[in-house]
């Protein structure tokens, strides 16, 4: 089995992020911008260990990168649902554009 | 040095009971503001005349020559080791004298402001600023350098403002409030460049320093500032000239009397206590405080005379037409200011020759006396009839026997009969004039008829002529505390001029033989007899001759009634000119330019941000387009530009 070239790895990342960016500007329901947010996080998290493992391999910071950002995202995701919570109690509404009252 | 620290208090009590009376006059004192006034008043008073017995019997005398002396020093601003700020106590023979008039005409009014003003409404505010104003005259006095001097200056102006304008709800009041204020700010401006002028040259503001430093021909200071020429004019003519005009402006000399008329429109005891006996002679005593400086530049010297005896002249010539009866006292004021102000310009420094100083000094004390009991008079009368205006007046003497015996007395003074105070004063006067110029001696003369015939009309037109109608119910001649003060002030008209003044005040502190001599003295007195003579005949009974004088004087009756259009002509120069070629043209810069620039800036701010608002839409997902957008940006710069 013939090993894969970082080309591959970087096309799946660049993928997710750019999913992930579609998601995020196309979704109203703010559930689904957090999931999307998420797979931006992840392809950099694919990143980082691509190449970790291709250009440094006897070291592991992109290792301990990719740990960091992906307890990060959890703290992010309890603090991103905490506030859709909150804005469900006060609009009775998880649609970003139905929250746009804070403008010029 | 210390045991003159008492005389601080002369100043500081008027002042604590400012601050009191001030802050909690109306809540608290209401009723006893007046009582509270009074009693600091006659604290003064009492440390005056001591400070008077001790420095003319005790310790004023060094050789048998009067030294001034440094009572209380403190530095306020250390500018440079060389140059500093004082606030000190001077004394010498005229701050003594001052002190004592200031304090005690002050207590009169005081006492008879008690019933005078009784139930007013703001009757605590009114005391407040009396005590305002005595705290800052006798500061005025007794300041030992001339930036001191030029505070309390300021302070005696504000505090004749706030009594000017005490009836704030009369509009004449307020704008002669405001006139007063501003013609003699106008005169201080002066003042305060002939002040810096001299303490420029001389290095000092310290009087006696300065003085030193002026009058000796040898100092380089004195050379400096009188080789420097401006104008052709040495620059020591300069600086005492518009220190002369400060002087001026107070003291109501042509062309800046035009405030104290309209003055009058404060309440009378006012009048009496500002603007007839302390604060309109600080212009004299001024000019008398630098006096040594002032000797020796003759230029200076003729301004102040040819000022002195035109203002006097004028004045007197003016208080003949007027009717009320208040503006009568204040022409008078300027006539008899006048007669000090020429009496220190003929005068020199020194010996005999210096009788004009002490002539000064002298008439500036019994004009106190007399003076401020003409008004307090005149109080006492508006205060019984509700008018001023002499042609409602007449046939008071009954009504009013105390009030008529006293302006009486008063009236003699002024008019320089013999033994009145007012004789010896005006004698002293004469002579030096006599002495100095034959025509400066001739219009002081007349203006001594004149001011005995005005006097006289004045005093014929209030208490004879027709008889008092009286318009509803009458009440009496007035409180005893009005009385107490009439009959005081009159004793002291009629004995002031008895003091020896000339043995304490003189030009070079050297005691001075008074003698009076009778030859000399028969035609002025004379000439004033012919005055009230005239008087009597006019105005005694209720005639038409004086009717019949003015008509056959036609336009010049009207001229001198009007003032001389003083008043107009200063209109003139202010409302056409000033307000039109200078005023209008910075009221359009303001309003355009300097207005303009703001507002454009303003709008600009305004138009940009309405213009670019939009961004801030609300819409988180548009703000993450933004972000993305921007990285992609500095991408894009970093990688293809910035290479």
């Amino acid at each position: 089995m013939s090993e894969i070239s970082i080309t591959h790895i970087l096309f799946v990342s660049t993928a997710l992020f750019f999913i992930g960016m579609y998601g995020l500007f196309t979704r109203r329901n703010m559930i689904t911008m957090l999931m999307a947010i998420e797979l931006i996080l992840n392809s950099v998290n694919i990143n980082f260990v691509a190449f970790n493992k291709y250009l440094y391999p006897g070291k592991l910071d992109g290792v301990f990168f990719t740990i960091f950002i992906i307890t990060i995202a959890a703290a992010e995701a309890a603090l991103a649902i905490a506030i859709i919570i909150n804005l469900y109690r006060s609009h009775h509404s998880i649609d970003v554009e139905d929250a746009s009252e804070l403008k010029y | 040095m210390s045991h003159y620290s008492y005389i601080a208090f002369i100043p500081l009590l008027p002042l604590i009971c400012f601050l009191i009376l001030g802050l909690f006059g109306r809540k608290y004192f209401k009723t006893f503001s007046g009582t509270v006034g009074t009693f600091s008043t006659l604290i003064s008073t009492l440390l005056s005349l001591y400070t008077a017995y001790q420095y003319f019997f005790i310790e004023g005398k060094v050789n048998g020559i009067f030294r001034n002396i440094t009572a209380l020093k403190y530095t306020w601003l250390q500018f440079s080791p060389n140059f500093s700020i004082e606030m000190g106590i001077l004394l010498d023979p005229i701050s003594v004298i001052m002190i004592v008039i200031v304090s005690f005409i002050s207590l009169m009014v005081h006492i008879f402001s008690l019933g005078y003003m009784k139930g007013e409404e703001r009757f605590a505010t009114y005391y407040a600023f009396l005590s305002l104003f005595t705290f800052s005259m006798l500061g005025l006095v007794l300041s030992s350098n001339i930036f001191q001097i030029y505070i309390f200056w300021e302070l005696v102006g504000v505090s004749s403002f706030l009594l000017i304008g005490y009836y704030y709800e009369n509009p004449p009041a307020v704008a002669a409030s405001k006139k007063a204020f501003i013609v003699t700010r106008f005169a201080d401006l002066g003042f305060l460049i002939g002040i810096l002028m001299l303490a420029f040259y001389s290095g000092t503001l310290d009087f006696n320093t300065l003085i030193e430093r002026l009058t000796s021909t040898q100092s380089p200071e004195f050379i400096q500032i009188s080789s420097a020429t401006f104008l052709g004019v040495s620059m020591l003519t300069w600086g005492l000239v518009l220190v002369f005009i400060g002087g001026a402006g107070k003291s109501a000399m042509f062309p800046l009397h035009i405030w104290l008329p309209d003055a009058m429109e404060g309440p009378t005891p006012v009048s009496a206590l500002i603007h007839a006996a302390t604060m309109v002679v600080a212009g004299v005593f001024l000019v008398a405080r630098l006096f040594p400086v002032f000797s020796i530049d003759f230029t200076a010297m003729q301004i102040v005379t040819w000022v002195g005896s035109f203002s006097a002249l004028f004045a007197a010539v003016i208080a003949c037409t007027q009717t009320d009866i208040k503006r009568v006292l204040a022409f008078s004021t300027i006539s008899q200011i006048g007669f000090m102000m020429f009496s220190l310009g003929v005068s020199k420094y020194g010996g005999e020759n210096g009788l004009g100083y002490t002539g000064s000094m002298f008439h500036l004390f019994t004009h106190a006396f007399f003076k401020s009991l003409l008004f307090l008079g005149a109080g006492a009368v508006i205060h019984f009839t509700h008018s001023n205006d002499i042609k409602e007046l007449g046939g008071l003497r009954k009504m009013m026997p105390v009030t008529h015996i006293s302006f009486l007395i008063a009236c003699l003074a002024i008019a320089g009969i013999p033994p009145f105070s007012g004789f010896f004063s005006k004698e002293d006067i004469l002579i030096a004039a006599y002495h100095s110029s034959k025509l400066i001696y001739g219009i002081a003369v007349c203006t001594s008829a004149l001011t005995a015939f005005y006097m006289f009309r004045l005093y014929y037109s209030i208490f004879w002529s027709k008889d008092f109608h009286n318009h509803g119910p009458l009440h009496g001649e007035g409180t005893l505390s009005m009385k107490i003060p009439l009959i005081i002030l009159g004793i002291c008209t009629i004995f002031a001029g008895f003091v020896p003044v000339s043995s304490f005040v003189t030009s070079d502190g050297a005691p001075l033989e008074s003698h009076v001599d009778l030859a000399f003295s028969a035609f002025p007195v004379l000439m004033a007899v012919t005055g009230i003579l005239l008087a009597t005949y006019l105005y005694k009974t209720q005639n038409n001759r004086p009717q019949v004088i003015a008509s056959s004087l036609g336009n010049i009756y009207k001229t001198v009634y009007s003032k001389f259009y003083v008043d107009e002509i200063y209109l003139f120069i202010t409302k056409k000119i000033i307000f039109n070629s200078i005023g209008r043209p910075a009221a359009w810069i303001d309003k355009n330019i300097v207005d303009g620039l703001m507002n454009f800036l303003a709008t600009t701010t305004e138009n940009i941000s309405a213009l670019i608002k939009g961004l801030q839409s609300g819409k988180v997902q548009n703000y993450a387009l933004y972000f993305f957008g921007g990285i992609v940006g500095l991408a894009a710069l970093f990688i293809y530009l910035l290479k």
